[in-house]
């Protein structure tokens, strides 16, 4: 498969569209349809997943050729988007396995690693800044209830 | 007359409890600092602290987020004229003129005319709020399920085909925000929708954790490694703020101008800020005496958007409040926050809750006053601000976003959420969508569904009540004509390729 950058990025939106209204279409269908006078829950849903279809078509059909968009000028970047993600993902698993410190510790610690600018040492002692800023912030100053340690 | 003077009286008292007054000063001073942090917008900063005004009561909370949006603002200017670096877009404009100012040393200057613009035009724009907002509340009364639903599906579209970029995107955005407003349970028949199973997403999508992750995670996707952000090395004092007398003169009547257009485009729901600042940059260069100035340091560049941006400001908050319909993302972020604290904004909120309406206005006009105190003796703080790296401060806001979200309903799932509108939004802002139409569609989606339905209900399910009701017909027209403008200049585009005028101004 051809990186996303290589396609033209109206066709893919167009198709992205497409996909997405025709999923909420389907789901919606599960819902009760109901009548204008009376619409079930699934009736709204149904209209905005076809007007999504339909918007998609549009895009694809109006796409200007060889317009590929911001997407040419990002190249694919795994180091950043799996630090970042992976931060925030970080955060919800020790949040729960280990508490607010060793959360908020390995979340700042594992974004930052994401820069190519930045070196373990540097991201260890933001980390550590941020984790007693945060402590102190959140728990001391504004009572907030996660414990600090924990373990499930 | 007489009336909305004596309800400001009572506004000011409201705003100045001290309490009160404590959330304002900390709405503003925190979202100065934010706004003057590198790539951090007016979005962010209200999202990130969103979640904070949930544990205080409405009326500082809304006074609060007020402030965090205008501090964010002046701040977004200071990183837009001293680095060139717009963080919130509708300083893009203001960057043309404002970092050649910088590179000729009058950096400082440029930051002192746009502090007396934005204060001058949000002065306009509270005074024209104050006067306008009870006659729109006499209007709004006659609205009915019928009118309401059609002016939302104005706002809607006027938000989605009049901001910068292609029109359909923006379409496409503001449905996909509407669906995702669907999300939970149904409030007429209460069945569950699109939960798939999971408990947490029976009370609908959280606007905080889906903000943060457009606006904060997807962000950080988009500008990591990728942007180079070069610290600023330029050093402003405080009286280098001053503008000589020749720069006042030469900035006096773009700054009234640009409060004109502000105001007009305040008033018509939909059209974003950034668009506002194009136009009365656009407006300042069309009648200019020597066009060529512009982009190398004019002052009125500088001048004239900004005031837009603030009168607009101001001036939006008047559909936000009196019809509920938020003009901007900003607005539907407001918007939101006050739905979550149980007011309904509308036609009855100026009457229900005088007390948040006339203290929003006066606290506007305090938040103004505390913004020049601030900002004149702190630039030495905020330039300094200025040299935070990147590297540094994306970690941080990562860390504040999640421990926000975590804390609206204590529950670590609203945090994937974060995680998945993140990569949700980093897919379309790479694909060009623009990402403010979906938090207006997802504000708006609950409330224009039930106004729809109850309009179906009460018409038994005839859709031209939309065209029999002399006020809905009108909105219905002026959607039409929308619709049809965007046809016309779709088709003029095909014909002959020649750029927009604001397509063209970007491309400098």
């Amino acid at each position: 498969m051809k990186p996303l950058r290589q396609y033209n990025k109206d066709r893919v939106s167009g198709v992205v569209l497409l996909v997405l209204g025709i999923a909420i279409v389907a789901q919606g269908l599960e819902y009760r349809m109901g009548a204008l006078t009376r619409m079930g829950a699934g009736f709204i849903p149904v209209v905005l997943g076809t007007l999504l279809a339909l918007v998609g078509v549009a895009i694809w059909v109006t796409a200007e050729p060889g317009d590929f968009g911001t997407a040419k000028s990002m190249p694919t970047e795994w180091r950043g988007w799996l630090c970042v993600l992976g931060g925030v993902l970080a955060f919800v698993v020790f949040g729960i396995y280990g508490g607010l410190v060793p959360a908020t510790f390995l979340s700042v610690f594992i974004a930052a690693l994401g820069d190519r600018g930045s070196s373990v040492r540097v991201a260890a002692l933001l980390a550590a800044g941020i984790t007693v800023a945060g402590v102190l912030i959140f728990v001391y100053g504004l009572s907030m209830t996660f414990p600090l340690f924990t373990w499930g | 007359m007489g009336q909305a003077l004596h309800d400001l009286w009572y506004g000011f008292g409201v705003a100045l409890v001290p309490n009160h007054l404590m959330w304002s000063v900390f709405g503003v001073l925190l979202g100065n600092l934010i706004g003057v942090l590198p790539g951090m917008g007016a979005l962010t900063a209200i999202s990130m602290l969103l979640p904070l005004t949930y544990v205080i009561a409405p009326i500082p909370a809304i006074l609060m987020l007020a402030g965090i949006f205008y501090g964010s603002m002046y701040g977004g200017a200071i990183g837009a004229i001293l680095l060139n670096l717009p963080s919130h877009p509708p300083h893009a404009v203001t960057c043309i003129d404002g970092y050649p100012m910088t590179q000729q040393g009058r950096g400082g200057a440029a930051l002192g005319v746009t502090m007396m613009a934005s204060f001058f035009a949000a002065s306009v724009g509270i005074l024209i709020m104050i006067f306008l907002s009870p006659l729109l509340e006499v209007v709004a009364f006659k609205f009915g399920p019928t009118e309401i639903s059609a002016i939302m599906l104005l706002g809607l579209l006027a938000g989605a085909t009049m901001s910068r970029g292609s029109p359909l995107k923006g379409v496409a955005m503001t449905i996909f925000g509407l669906f995702i407003g669907a999300v939970g349970t149904d409030v007429i028949s209460g069945t569950q929708r699109y939960n798939f199973g999971i408990n947490e997403l029976s009370d609908g999508v959280d606007l905080a954790a889906l903000s943060l992750g457009l606006f904060g995670v997807a962000d950080f996707l988009v500008t990591i490694n990728r942007k180079v952000i070069k610290a600023s090395d330029a050093k402003v004092r405080m009286r280098d703020m001053r503008p000589t007398r020749a720069e006042m003169k030469q900035a006096f009547l773009p700054m009234l101008r640009g409060t004109a257009v502000g105001c007009l485009f305040g008033a018509m729901p939909g059209t974003g800020p950034t668009i506002t600042t194009f136009i009365a940059y656009a407006l300042e260069r069309k009648i200019a005496k020597d066009p060529s100035r512009f982009g190398k340091g004019a002052i009125e560049g500088v001048a004239a958007p900004e005031a837009a941006a603030h009168s607009k400001t101001q001036v939006d908050f008047i559909p936000t409040m009196s019809l509920g319909i938020p003009g901007d993302a900003v607005m539907a972020l407001l918007l939101g926050a006050l739905i979550i604290k149980g007011i309904q904004p509308g036609p009855q909120m100026i009457s229900e809750h005088p007390d948040i309406f006339w203290g929003l206005i006066a606290s506007f006009w305090i938040g103004n006053v505390l913004l020049i105190i601030l900002n004149v003796p702190m630039i030495g703080v905020w330039v300094k601000l200025l040299q935070v790296p990147y590297r540094l401060l994306y970690p941080s806001a990562l860390f504040f976003i999640c421990i926000g979200v975590y804390s609206t309903h204590n529950s670590l799932f609203d945090v994937i959420e974060v995680a998945a509108f993140g990569v949700v939004g980093a897919i379309f802002l790479a694909l060009d969508f623009p990402m403010a139409p979906i938090v207006l569609g997802y504000v708006l989606g609950p409330l224009l569904e039930e106004n729809f339905r109850r309009a179906m209900l009460l018409a038994r399910g005839n859709l031209a009540v939309y065209l029999t009701r002399p006020i809905a017909a009108w909105i219905i027209g002026a959607c039409t004509l929308l619709i049809l403008a965007q046809l016309y200049s779709y088709a003029r585009r095909t014909r002959t390729p020649a750029p927009l005028p604001a397509e063209e101004l970007l491309a400098e």
